[in-house]
């Protein structure tokens, strides 16, 4: 037995310590893998914060009929800036701060394979943030027309057209997330080479953490995804800067082309966001149900099938107008096809959940929340695959209430289980699992409270993007109900904030390996040091630290 | 021990032979992917938009096939694959011939397409706001010489350096990169040239 000598224990040396303009240089000038990962991360939780927040004026607009807390024009920019943030500055900065963390630290390596286009992907992705934010100063214009983007998070053609959308707000959004978009792709650009370039020796593809195969299948959708946007936005940049005609229907252009464009990315941006939970839970949901993963290749090709059946789903975006039956019966079909995959992955994490010895941590119930939520944004969204139904039900408050539970029921639930889970190894603290039971169960109730009315309100018939209504029209219950969950949740959010702050300053010492791991990330200390490992890991299984703490039961006497 | 000897190889030999494709060579191709997404979706709105303009001026009146530009830029993927060839075997005088020709033809297609766009505007009066031709038109070449351009900046920087005694051949890869990238960008041309000078008019 030669060289897998990576030591398990090992002396901690002490590091000295830095002053205030100091560890601001380190930070600011990094190319690390690790501090740019938290970069991302501490981003995301910033403008989640951000964006929860317009969430919450809006459900205090909408708890009783005709209120006046918040006027038409501020509601439209709420509801734009809460999807546009939550989608391109909470989203996307998940997926790369999480595949940037871990990835290299999953397969072996000592950092990205292009750390300063890492860097660069990241500063590019804050400006584009704060260039979006700063909309509300400068998106005025010249002429003083407007304030934030009041567009929608999809800016619909022609209502972004110049005649429409006057004043520089919708061209803050064009630009900010056209240039959130560039960082975007410079990352996945980076998770796919430092994949397929950087594993360390032994580390085939049949080995890969399921996590590091869900994030490349993740980039690959980033980089076929984002340029239709891209594409598009610049093409509305012609239309508003140079006059073109490409969504202006008074000279033959369509405004259709520009909905197929923008869901070309938007319905794969879906899987981009939900694939971390993905990826989270077929790491978390093993080890504390101390089995490997359920059906490992099938749960490969389930997310490869995802990364290429969803390229082809858009339209059931559309179905609301006016396409050939042609069209809507591929797409509604197809939709239905993509549903195949996600029910296998849903199927092998409950079944390496049976018979397992499962240990009820805080991440495991955060993925326990996942996996029933998730299901149920599934069934809904099958629902709405169906073109018939969707007629019914297209723009109304279900559909809120469908993508809702996919994002939150089904991705943040998932990033909590993941940063309950990798806390210990980014910070070296535990995070306290009573406050983590308290936030769990507070976000469940508050979520649930929220979300499930918006399902009856869409079947009572409730638009969605609507910033009022009249008190007859059978609506004022569930939309109450809907608004006090939102206090819940914003409790428990609280509550992860005070957590996390306090476990920083005084939490338990996580050790290396708190959670008994058996992926490459706990063989090293926690936090990992820059170089992440002082000898380059040999692995010879899925599982090298199973192997590596179970020398007579080694994984490798099994996997071939 | 026993146990050891069931695994396929020990773990030293396994380090040694463990190779891993080039990180460069990977991040290049999938580049290329993603810019080749960029272009679909112009090349998809400008076959949408073929005859929906509602006025003139329409493509068979005003387009001329530019066939010197194309095989001006062709041939530059000839004379950069010479050129690569030139510098692995370590004949820099033939490097930098071959480079300057690419450099020269690459100016050439550039050239003729600043003839082109100076002949539509100021004599057919087509411009990207005239019609849904005109703003696909514009876009769709303009996209593609922007990436020339880019190409001819890179194309340049190494000339300079070459010519200022760096020793290019160190940068054997780098170079190579580039003249992929130029490669794609020819193919790009070659569809561009089929959708609006073929199909489109």
């Amino acid at each position: 037995m030669a060289s897998i000598d990576y030591p398990l224990d090992r002396t901690h040396r002490t590091q000295r310590e830095f002053s205030f303009s100091e560890t601001l240089y380190r930070w600011v000038a990094t190319v690390d893998h690790k501090r740019l990962g938290l970069m991302y991360i501490v981003t995301a939780l910033i403008f989640l914060v951000i964006a929860g927040l317009m969430a919450s004026v809006m459900r205090l607009q909408l708890a009783f009929p005709n209120s006046h807390v918040v006027g038409p024009d501020t509601f439209n920019r709420l509801f734009t800036m809460h999807g546009t943030t939550m989608v391109f500055l909470v989203g996307m900065p998940f997926v790369a701060g999480l595949s940037n963390y871990l990835v290299p630290l999953m397969i072996g390596a000592r950092d990205m394979a292009f750390p300063r286009l890492n860097a660069f992907g990241f500063w590019i992705f804050l400006f584009g943030g704060l260039l979006l934010y700063f909309s509300y100063i400068g998106g005025g214009g010249l002429s003083g027309h407007g304030s934030a983007p009041d567009v929608g998070w999809f800016a619909y053609a022609p209502l972004t057209a110049k005649a429409f959308s006057r004043g520089a707000s919708t061209d803050f959004w064009i630009l900010g997330i056209l240039v959130a978009g560039i960082g975007s792709v410079a990352s996945a650009l980076n998770v796919i080479v430092t994949t397929v370039s950087m594993r360390c020796p032994g580390m085939t593809l049949t080995r890969m953490p399921m996590f590091v195969w869900v994030m490349l299948v993740d980039s690959w959708l980033i980089i076929i995804a984002i340029p239709p946007l891209t594409a598009a936005q610049i093409m509305l940049l012609i239309d508003r800067f140079l006059g073109g005609n490409f969504f202006n229907t008074q000279a033959g252009g369509s405004a259709v082309l520009w909905q197929h464009f923008f869901w070309i990315f938007g319905h794969p941006e879906v899987y981009i966001l939900i694939f971390p939970a993905f990826a989270i839970l077929s790491e978390v949901i093993p080890i504390f149900s101390r089995k490997p993963i359920f059906g490992r290749p099938a749960m490969v090709g389930a997310v490869v099938a995802i990364g290429f059946i969803s390229l082809g789903v858009w339209a059931h975006h559309m179905f609301a107008v006016g396409m050939t039956s042609w069209s809507n019966t591929f797409f509604a079909a197809s939709s239905m096809l993509v549903g195949i995959p996600t029910g296998i992955k849903i199927f092998n994490w409950t079944a390496t959940m049976y018979g397992g010895k499962l240990r009820l941590d805080t991440p495991m119930l955060f993925c326990c929340g996942f996996l029933l939520q998730f299901l149920v944004a599934g069934l809904t969204g099958i629902m709405l695959a169906v073109a018939p139904f969707d007629w019914q039900l297209h723009d109304s408050y279900f559909v809120v209430g469908h993508f809702h539970f996919t994002l939150i029921g089904g991705l943040v639930f998932g990033l909590f289980a993941g940063i309950y889970y990798w806390f210990p190894k980014a910070t070296g603290k535990m995070l306290c699992d009573k406050l983590g039971r308290w936030h769990f169960w507070l976000f469940v109730i508050g979520f649930e409270t929220t979300f499930v009315p918006m399902h009856f309100l869409g079947i009572l018939g409730m638009p969605r993007r609507i910033y009022t209504y009249a008190p007859d029209r059978g609506w004022d219950f569930w939309n109450l109900v809907s608004s006090l969950g939102v206090i819940v949740q914003a409790a428990a959010i609280a509550l992860f904030i005070w957590n996390v702050i306090d476990s920083l300053r005084s939490g338990e010492k996580a050790g290396d390996d708190p959670w008994d791991g058996w992926t490459l990330e706990w063989a090293t200390s926690s936090p990992p040091p820059e170089y992440n490992f002082e000898k380059l890991p040999v692995v010879r299984s899925s599982r090298p630290l199973w192997d590596l703490k179970h020398p007579h039961d080694p994984d490798w006497k099994f996997e071939q | 021990m026993a146990q050891a000897q069931t695994f396929k190889g020990d773990a030293l030999t396994l380090e040694q032979g463990w190779h891993m494709p080039d990180r460069g060579t990977v991040g290049i191709a999938f580049l290329i992917i993603t810019e080749t997404v960029l272009f679909t979706i112009f090349v998809v709105a400008y076959l949408v938009y073929i005859g929906k303009s509602l006025s003139g001026p329409m493509p068979k009146d005003v387009l001329d096939l530019p066939i010197l530009a194309t095989i001006c830029l062709l041939s530059s993927s000839i004379t950069i694959v010479l050129a690569e060839h030139a510098l692995k075997k370590g004949h820099l005088g033939s490097f930098k011939l071959w480079w300057i020709a690419t450099i020269a033809l690459g100016l050439e297609f550039l050239g003729a397409t600043g003839v082109e766009w100076h002949k539509l505007i100021y004599k057919e009066h087509l411009t990207i706001r005239t019609n849904l031709f005109g703003t696909t038109y514009y876009s769709l070449v303009g996209l593609h010489a922007s990436h020339v351009i880019v190409g001819m900046a890179f194309l340049l920087l190494v000339m300079a350096v070459t010519l200022a005694g760096f020793p290019i051949h160190t940068q054997f890869r780098r170079v190579r990169f580039l003249s992929w990238y130029w490669h794609f960008v020819d193919a790009v041309w070659v569809v561009v040239f089929t959708v609006v000078y073929v199909v489109g008019r």
